[in-house]
């Protein structure tokens, strides 16, 4: 759970112009900053996470436990570890109108990492490994963060790697993916009173980016009835996506946040996302927030809910690249105790997150009703609960 | 990578110059009581705010500048 995650192996593949500019970059931070240098950064809080989440809508339930861990070891090294699961009670629309047949599975992710604090600057790797029965994912990150100019800026730079074997159940062929991305932050006290926070990242994927249990609809000769093919998609998907962050303490003891994100891929998608938050403490052990958050999407090139002919090369059905919207509505609350309460525990806190996620697709037809003319169906349209309750300790 | 670029360097230079130049941090560190509010923490709820960002990346088609969580979720 990095500010910033990336990179280490397999330099001779990195993309060279970027991997230059990392290590200037980085050069530069270390080189400036220190004239600035004021009073030390932290290591993380030694401290348990433990976390229930639970995702229902769409037809799918998704739910688990995610616990994560921090250990200081000395003045300088932390370690960290977390285990999370998905245990997914049925597929999404796409697959499941695909043909797929009713299926449960649980995702599994395993994560370990190191925090290595020397005077200002702080480096972070690590490694995390995710399986489920057809799909296993390995990922190293790396990233390094620097506080200078007095401690009111900070800069983080990083890098991922990840692998993925992918395969279909019953079938012995395993595919492969190979993921990289790139992260710089920086984050500026401006005020006595607000902070903002830019971010810039940049992800590559090269190799089978397809979900092989999806198809797509081509209509037949006769224009009626359909055909599911298997889905074509291209080999690399390149993104990026740049986000500013604004946070003010209001005039009397409570905080709002705005976020805005800028998103553009290779495949033609373009999203926006844009979120505000307020923060609202209630004596010294509650808070209370509520959140807004809108995200808007384009398609991608190759998407169709629908393909008329067989025209083109890469073809999707994939609803998360048709053109859609969402809109979360949340609220949280927190409960916290302070030192005292419990034996060498130095702070205990309660949080209950809701939020109500409602996603409208404008060009991606709900099929499950196959009664109705090919092309004709309404558009789909669901909404979910997305439930976190997590106790974390401090000590 | 133009944009990338581009933005690297407006993020670096005003940084440069000002190792040269006399401005100063003009918020004093005892001028941040209200900075250091839990509450103005940009990512304030750890393993629970990492899994809302998995959450989106597993249903939208953005992904990343997230804020928090990274280190790739393997969720496609």
């Amino acid at each position: 759970m990095r500010g910033v995650d990336v990179v280490v192996t397999n330099l001779s593949k990195l993309p060279s112009a970027f991997f230059k500019l990392f290590f200037i970059l980085l050069t530069t931070v270390n080189l400036s900053w220190v004239p600035f240098s004021a009073q030390a950064a932290t290591l993380p809080v030694d401290s348990v996470d433990i976390l229930y989440h639970s995702f229902e809508g769409g037809g799918m339930d998704i739910n688990g436990p995610f616990v994560l861990v921090r250990k200081s070891i000395g003045s300088q090294v932390s370690v960290n570890g977390h285990y999370y699961v998905d245990s997914v009670s049925a597929a999404s629309i796409d697959v499941v109108t695909s043909g797929a047949s009713e299926y449960t599975e649980e995702r599994t992710e395993l994560s370990a990492g190191v925090d290595f604090l020397h005077e200002k600057t702080m480096v972070s790797a690590g490694y995390t490994e995710s399986e489920e029965n057809d799909f296993l994912a390995k990922t190293v990150f790396m990233s390094v963060n620097q506080d200078f100019f007095g401690d009111l800026s900070k800069i983080t730079m990083g890098y991922a790697r990840g692998w993925d074997e992918i395969s279909k159940f019953g079938d012995e062929v395993i595919n492969e993916a190979d993921r990289q991305n790139f992260k710089i932050g920086l984050s500026q006290i401006l005020t006595k009173n607000s902070l903002m926070g830019f971010d810039v990242e940049t992800a590559t994927d090269e190799g089978f980016l397809r979900n092989p249990y999806r198809s797509y609809r081509i209509l037949n000769d006769d224009k009626v009835g359909y055909t599911n093919e298997p889905e074509n998609y291209p080999e690399t998907h390149t993104s990026t996506a740049i986000a500013v962050r604004g946070l003010y303490y209001l005039p009397y003891r409570a905080s709002i946040k705005a976020e805005y994100r800028f998103f553009s891929d290779n495949w033609g998608v373009k999203a926006n996302t844009y979120e505000l938050l307020y923060v609202h403490p209630l004596g010294k052990s509650w808070t209370l927030e509520a959140k807004l958050r809108y995200y808007e999407q384009t398609q991608a090139d190759f998407y169709s809910d629908l393909f008329k002919a067989d025209t083109q090369e890469f073809k999707a059905r994939d609803k998360e690249l048709s053109t859609f919207s969402d809109v979360t509505y949340g609220a949280g609350v927190t409960y916290e105790l302070g030192k005292g309460f419990i034996p060498y525990i130095n702070k205990l806190k309660f949080t209950l997150l809701a939020d109500y996620l409602e996603f409208d697709y404008d060009n991606f037809r709900d099929a499950s009703d196959t009664s109705l003319v090919a092309g004709t169906e309404p558009f789909y349209h669901f909404s979910a609960w997305v439930t976190r309750a997590s106790i974390t300790l401090e000590y | 990578m133009k944009v990338l670029l581009l933005l690297s360097i407006l993020l670096v230079n005003p940084l440069l110059l000002s190792g040269c130049s006399d401005i100063k941090p003009w918020v004093k560190p005892y001028e941040r009581n209200n900075l250091a509010d839990p509450i103005m923490s940009l990512d304030r709820h750890g393993a629970a705010g990492a899994y809302i960002h998995h959450v989106y990346q597993a249903r939208e088609g953005a992904r990343g500048a997230e804020g928090g969580a990274g280190g790739g979720c393997g969720c496609n």
